[in-house]
């Protein structure tokens, strides 16, 4: 290769490799606030602030999802499936692909008392794809929305 | 160099001519476009009516069919335009500047196509159109950087001087694409990870990938046409005062 043409490719990978390790040391710093959400460990280890408008994420747990009947107050329990439980209540109107064992992400405030107080609740949905038939022939629940279970004994 | 074939060799000096290009590329478009068409046309089709509906997001999971392959050529327009930077830098290829010029106003289209597909997808899926997560910014700062390189050429009268600036923004902006691409994977994000990956087979039965792999083609192909007739637009714009364009106009006009 001509020497002059070696210098600039020279140049130009030195520039690459310095704007990409400045942005590695850039994002590495910011890890914290690139995250979207809290996963469940994180908030049960108290790493998560108390009382501040955060986001919580986690799996809807099987059979924990309760509606108080007459109001629009759903409570249920979100998991990293690994041991860590956070409860969780809402009152407003939940996305359509809401239900037990579906993913989450939650707005709202962390109480002292280790109830997640939501403000909003989106709907996380996983790479997974699938047809109707399958899907039913694989035992898998539809999702729920705002049809959960109620009762009125059960509430956070 | 003498490890690289003859063939390639003279191809790689060719291409130094604009004239070549154009010349050379005039009959490709035809095929090109037909083929993308087609496949684009049998995808979708495929896709919209007879693909299974999924079963947790009904039938909104079809803008699948669009929003893949869009967001697949944003970054993949974003790549060839900083290799087409490092030619110019590098090599001082001409061609290289008119290839980078025409790709990006096509990239940013498909970069926006991928986010206002996602944001319409969003509403029924999540319950939001928009949410600052760790993908959904680092396309947004894609869009931007394509819109910068459209803003930085106009703003530079001399195009020799435009292109070298321009290059040098798209060779720093390719830092982005990883971003992208392992954002879903570094950080927690409302987006999820890639349903198909080179090394695990696809989360998804063929009978809905199936038609997602003749759109991803046939956009492959739209994404190429668009380009090459881009290309050839600039190249008797930076020509015009050339004898060869000249001759050509009043061939063209006879």
């Amino acid at each position: 290769m001509h020497p002059k043409r070696k210098q600039r490719l020279l140049i130009i990978s030195v520039l690459i490799g310095g704007v990409g390790a400045t942005a590695a040391l850039v994002l590495n710093a910011l890890n914290e606030n690139i995250n979207l959400f809290y996963p469940p460990d994180q908030i049960v280890a108290g790493l998560a602030p108390v009382d501040q408008r955060i986001r919580a994420g986690g799996i809807v747990v099987d059979g924990s999802v309760f509606r108080e009947i007459g109001s629009m107050s759903v409570s249920f329990v979100i998991s990293d499936l690994d041991g860590h439980d956070v409860p969780v209540t809402f009152e407003g109107i939940l996305p359509n692909l809401f239900g037990e064992g579906q993913g989450i992400v939650a707005t709202g405030r962390l109480g002292a008392d280790g109830v997640f107080v939501a403000s909003e609740v989106l709907a996380k949905h996983d790479e997974n794809y699938m047809p109707t038939e399958l899907a039913a022939m694989q035992g898998r629940k539809p999702p729920m929305g705002n049809q959960v279970n109620s009762d009125p004994g059960v509430s956070y | 160099m003498k490890y690289i074939p003859d063939g390639l060799r003279r191809l790689w000096h060719r291409m130094g001519s604009p004239r070549w290009f154009y010349e050379t590329t005039a009959s490709w478009l035809p095929w090109l476009g037909g083929a993308a068409a087609l496949l684009i046309a049998v995808g979708t089709v495929w896709g919209l009516a007879f693909a299974p509906p999924d079963y947790l997001q009904g039938d909104s999971f079809r803008i699948i069919y669009i929003h893949v392959p869009a967001a697949y050529l944003a970054q993949a327009g974003y790549i060839l335009m900083a290799v087409c930077g490092v030619i110019l830098l590098v090599w001082r290829m001409k061609l290289a500047d008119m290839v980078m010029t025409a790709v990006a106003p096509i990239g940013a289209a498909f970069t926006f196509l991928a986010l206002a597909t996602g944001s319409i997808w969003g509403k029924p899926t999540w319950g939001t159109y928009w949410i600052w997560d760790a993908r959904i910014t680092s396309v947004l700062i894609l869009l931007f950087l394509y819109l910068g390189i459209i803003g930085l050429r106009r703003a530079i009268e001399r195009p020799e001087a435009a292109g070298r600036a321009c290059a040098i923004l798209a060779i720093v902006g390719v830092i982005n694409i990883p971003i992208i691409k392992y954002s879903v994977d570094w950080w927690m994000t409302l987006h999820q990870p890639a349903t198909f990956s080179v090394t695990s087979a696809p989360a998804m039965p063929p009978i809905m990938w199936v038609p997602l792999l003749l759109n991803v083609l046939g956009f492959n192909l739209l994404f190429a046409v668009s380009v090459i007739q881009g290309t050839r637009t600039e190249v008797l714009v930076r020509e015009r005062r050339t004898r060869w364009v000249s001759e050509l106009c009043l061939r063209e006009r006879a």
